[in-house]
């Protein structure tokens, strides 16, 4: 395959066209924020928040599922994106009811991770405070959508890796939901295989292990790389591990 | 003439005061350096004209909140957020999901150990807002202090700042919430 | 059918209307349905039965245009247009004018007036002309015609050539080059290609779209299929909104007429071409006419866009290459094959030829469909053609594209409408919505009204557009109740342009245009309504000068 090169944050680097420039930048370590990328995943180029500046380009471009193609000139991280970022992640704080100081989440959520990333002083939107619901049905997880951003990696990953396809997304607009089954109580779903792959990838304490309390809660999102590779590499067939 | 610093509790729980009196030895050099005109643990009852540096705590929760949030706007030269609650509404937000009707019923008719009625707005407890707000929704606000609560640092920190006349540069250890 | 079968079905289709002793066309499209326009058809056909008009016939046919004035008729044996014609007007027409051959002169249209004299029929031109429900009478004026040749006497790369030289662009809005397009899907290595026609129309106002199907659906079918032959598609959608249920039938019925004629499926006028045309009917969203989120909705998942590239040409429906065009853009095709790319591109502009079907609605007199070449300026569709803002008024702006367009307003009406002077003035083309305001009208409040649509269609995937579209509103609705400050109006303008960059696809990417060009051109209106910031206020000020910031 094509080595291709281009410039990003006036780095030369290089990378192949299957790749995306999120992957290439952080191989480089340049830090691009993001919050529905999770490796392992399908990108949605949802959160907005890994948008960069391609030369020549008439928008900015997520740079999850932007591929690479040879001579781009990227900036990542220019006062602009500073400024959208921030904004951003204000809108997320903004639709959703985060009590970091209460969450069981606190010091261990990509969320709270972000406004420090973008220097949040504080919200200037108007708070919505909205109605969400919790379910707690479910006999080892529960799910607070109080605390849910919508970043749909529990749908992708349920739905990729584990194969359930328990979860889903209900609603338009500010009233989307994440819902198991066809709206049911998550512990009546006949879907749900209670693997918790959901649990580990959620960037926020919206989906937790029942007995966590405050600031215990913390994800561990790299087992999902190693499934990926595993299965990528069909190392479950014990004859091709045998050849090797 | 010294600054004069204010303190105002509004809907909060009183942490952040106590995480300014944490300022232990540190508030007999802050007692040199300005004049604390008002404050919940200063027995002053209307809030004075011309203040330097205003610390709110808590979420604007009530209309007598919402008022005094204006007048402290209005008299002082720096307002500062004081904790996540003015901040952010943090744990006093937490009662928005419900309104204050069922709020009061839950408090003062459901969980009453007897005379299960809800007190009259005329005599004890303040109007409540609809949604209890962080203060900046509510006034112009110069400086956020994160946390809940501010550690004693970070308030000498600001405090320390504010007074001489500049808007605290914190470091980022500081800048939390939760 | 071969090409030689549909000359003599026209043929027959002409000499049987010739033989029609007097042909009453009535439109039977929405807006006149709903104003009684089938009271009318039963009233004609009543009064021919009283009179012993034999030999006669009364034709529903689509939009006639001027919607406000309806139920609309034409006369087709010399042309006489009436308006309002109730069920005692149709009779005394048959009596006076068809009977003793003096029209009705108080309800009778001028031909000559600018409404009609301005207006260049290409997508309309059998709107208001044939019955939409046979075949056989668009046949009668040239239809199907185009794709024979098409299939009979040009290669696939020539039709595209030909559209791409005729200069067309995309009737949807954005104004992408068709011709482009398609070349695109045509190069694209795939067995399997898609067209498909979107009929999502959605704006608020918007109904060139609807009238078109309603009137004329076979031209839409005919550009369909003239696509699909030129990129190699065997496979057509026509993704339509449930809400147009008229259009809905119409359609249904041209597919089975068009397919038992032989001009839809296979082995199309004998060739080696086959083309079938679905129909898929969407739910009503909004969301559900960007091309991505469209393309996800036929495939039966959620409506919501992805992000480009991959474009639809490269990688659409099924993940293969895929046409998508709007209704009025399909229109355009046939005509442009007909009479060669060289006379389509003569017309309008030599950046956005053609013409350009609008909806004129709101403050003005003679709200209606009409078509208008490119480029004529804006003042002559509202103050020529639409009769300016009614009695008393004056006008305020005109605005075009919908929630994704602006606000233009008066000292910018001699701007000519293409693609990019409209552009230039914060707005877009759109679809075709137009809507005036006048003096009455309150700007922020109609930011607000097509900020709470955005809002409402957002399809919630990307947070800029899911959770901005909110504040914007609420910081709106503040705004409009006398509630806000300066700072209220930085914060939306700041919240405006996060949007506008940020946004994953275009409902999210336009939603701030109405306000920024409300804010542009109408600003004071919005200033008017803010209250003061409160500030630190001194008790005396003279006397202050120490302490931080003092002195």
């Amino acid at each position: 395959m094509a080595i291709l090169t281009l410039t990003i944050d006036d780095q030369p680097v290089s990378g192949t066209e299957t790749e995306t420039l999120l992957e290439v930048a952080r191989q480089h370590g340049i830090e691009i924020p993001t919050l529905c990328h999770l490796d392992g995943l399908t990108d949605v180029g949802a959160c907005r928040l890994c948008l960069v500046e391609i030369e020549g380009a008439s928008r900015l471009q997520p740079a999850c599922t932007t591929r690479l193609q040879e001579g781009m000139v990227v900036r990542t991280n220019t006062e602009r994106l500073q400024r959208y970022r921030r904004t951003i992640v204000e809108m997320l704080a903004s639709e959703g009811n985060h009590h970091c100081a209460v969450c069981v989440s606190n010091n261990h959520c990509e969320l709270q991770d972000l406004a420090y990333t973008v220097g949040l002083q504080y919200v200037r939107v108007p708070y919505l405070y909205p109605a969400k619901t919790l379910d707690a049905t479910h006999k080892d997880f529960v799910i607070d959508r109080d605390r849910c951003i919508l970043c749909s990696r529990c749908v992708r990953v349920c739905h990729e890796v584990e194969g359930a396809h328990t979860w889903d997304i209900a609603g338009r607009g500010i009233g989307c939901e994440i819902i198991s089954d066809l709206k049911q109580p998550w512990g009546q779903s006949t879907t749900c295989t209670s693997c918790g792959k959901c649990v580990l990838v959620c960037p926020t304490g919206a989906l937790f292990e029942k007995g966590a309390t405050v600031a215990e809660m913390e994800k561990r999102t790299e087992f999902l790389r190693y499934i990926v590779n595993a299965r990528q590499r069909r190392e479950w067939n014990p004859d091709l591990l045998h050849e090797e | 003439m010294k600054p004069r610093l204010a303190t105002v509790w509004l809907g909060g729980c009183s942490g952040c005061h106590m995480s300014f009196l944490d300022m232990d030895e540190r508030l007999i050099e802050l007692a040199s350096k300005v004049e604390v005109v008002f404050s919940p643990i200063a027995d002053v009852k209307t809030f004075p004209a011309d203040v330097d540096v205003t610390l709110v705590e808590g979420a604007v929760s009530t209309v007598e909140h919402e008022e005094m949030a204006s007048l402290i706007r209005r008299r002082s030269r720096f307002v500062v957020s004081f904790g996540d609650c003015a901040t952010t509404g943090n744990v006093t937000a937490m009662r928005n999901r419900f309104s204050p009707d069922e709020i009061l019923h839950r408090a003062y008719v459901e969980l009453a150990d007897g005379d299960p009625t809800v007190p009259s707005e005329f005599t004890t407890i303040a109007k409540l807002l609809p949604k209890a707000r962080p203060l900046h929704e509510f006034v112009r606000v110069d400086a956020f202090l994160h946390g809940c609560p501010p550690t004693a640092d970070e308030i000498w920190l600001a405090v320390s700042s504010l007074v001489e006349g500049r808007i605290p540069e914190l470091p980022n250890v500081y800048q939390r919430y939760g | 059918m071969t090409v030689e079968e549909l000359h003599e079905l026209a043929d027959r289709e002409r000499e049987r209307q010739a033989g029609v002793r007097h042909r009453v066309l009535y439109c039977s499209a929405a807006g006149c349905v709903s104003c009684g326009s089938h009271a009318t058809r039963d009233a004609f056909k009543a009064a021919f039965t009283r009179r012993g008009l034999t030999e006669s016939e009364v034709v529903g046919t689509g939009c006639m245009g001027l919607c406000g004035q309806g139920p609309l008729v034409k006369i087709h044996d010399d042309g006489v247009l009436y308006e309002r014609v109730d069920a005692g007007l149709a009779h005394r027409i048959v009596d006076e004018h068809l009977v003793e051959g003096r029209p009705v002169a108080e309800h009778q249209l001028d031909a000559a007036s600018p409404f009609f004299a301005s207006q260049v029929k290409i997508v309309l031109e059998n709107c208001g002309r044939i019955d939409a429900t046979r075949i056989e009478e668009y046949i009668a004026v040239g239809g199907y015609e185009a794709l024979a040749r098409a299939v009979a006497e040009l290669k696939p790369q020539e039709v595209v050539e030909e559209v791409r030289k005729s200069g067309l662009r995309g009737r949807g809005g954005a104004g992408y080059p068709t011709g482009l397009k398609w070349d695109i899907a045509r190069k694209a290595p795939a067995e399997q290609k898609y067209v498909i026609c979107n009929a999502d129309e959605g704006d608020p106002g918007a109904f060139m779209d609807r009238s078109v199907l309603e009137g004329d659906p076979h031209r839409v079918l005919e550009g369909m299929a003239i696509a699909g032959y030129a990129i190699g598609a065997s496979q057509g959608y026509i993704y339509v909104r449930a809400e147009y249920p008229l259009a809905i039938e119409r359609l249904k019925l041209a597919i089975r007429q068009a397919e038992r004629h032989g001009v839809l499926g296979s082995r199309i006028f004998e060739s080696g071409f086959h083309f079938r045309i679905d129909l898929r009917i969407g739910a009503g969203a909004f969301v559900c006419g960007e091309e991505t989120a469209l393309i996800r909705s036929i495939q039966g998942r959620r409506g919501r866009p992805q992000p480009r590239p991959p474009y639809p040409s490269e990688r659409g429906l099924f993940g293969a290459p895929t046409v998508i065009n709007n209704v009025e853009t399909l229109a355009n095709i046939a005509p442009i094959l007909r009479h060669g790319s060289a006379w389509f591109a003569a017309l309008g502009t030599p950046r956005s030829p053609g013409t350009k079907v609008f909806a004129l609605a709101g403050k003005i007199r003679r709200t209606g469909l009409i078509e208008v070449p490119m480029g004529i300026p804006l003042r002559r569709i509202i103050f020529e053609i639409g009769g300016g803002t009614p009695e008393g008024t004056e006008f305020k702006a005109a605005q075009t594209g919908g929630p994704s367009g602006g606000c233009i307003p008066a000292e910018h009406l001699d701007l000519p409408v293409d693609y990019e002077a409209l552009a230039t003035v914060g707005s877009i083309m759109g679809s075709g919505g137009l809507i005036v305001m006048d003096s009455t009208s309150n700007m922020v409040d109609v930011a607000r009204f097509f900020m709470e649509f955005s809002r409402d269609e957002s399809c919630g995937k990307c947070a800029p557009c899911r959770v901005g579209t909110v504040h914007m509103h609420d910081l709106l609705r503040k705004i409009a109740r006398g509630r806000a400050t300066a700072d209220d109006v930085a914060l939306l303008e700041e919240l405006c342009e996060t949007v506008k960059e940020t946004s994953l696809c275009g409902l999210g990417q336009s939603a701030p245009n109405p306000v920024l060009s409300t804010l542009r051109f109408f600003r004071a209106e919005y200033d008017a309504l803010l209250g003061p910031v409160e500030v630190f206020t001194p008790s005396n000020p003279l006397a202050r000068g120490r302490g931080p910031g003092g002195s």
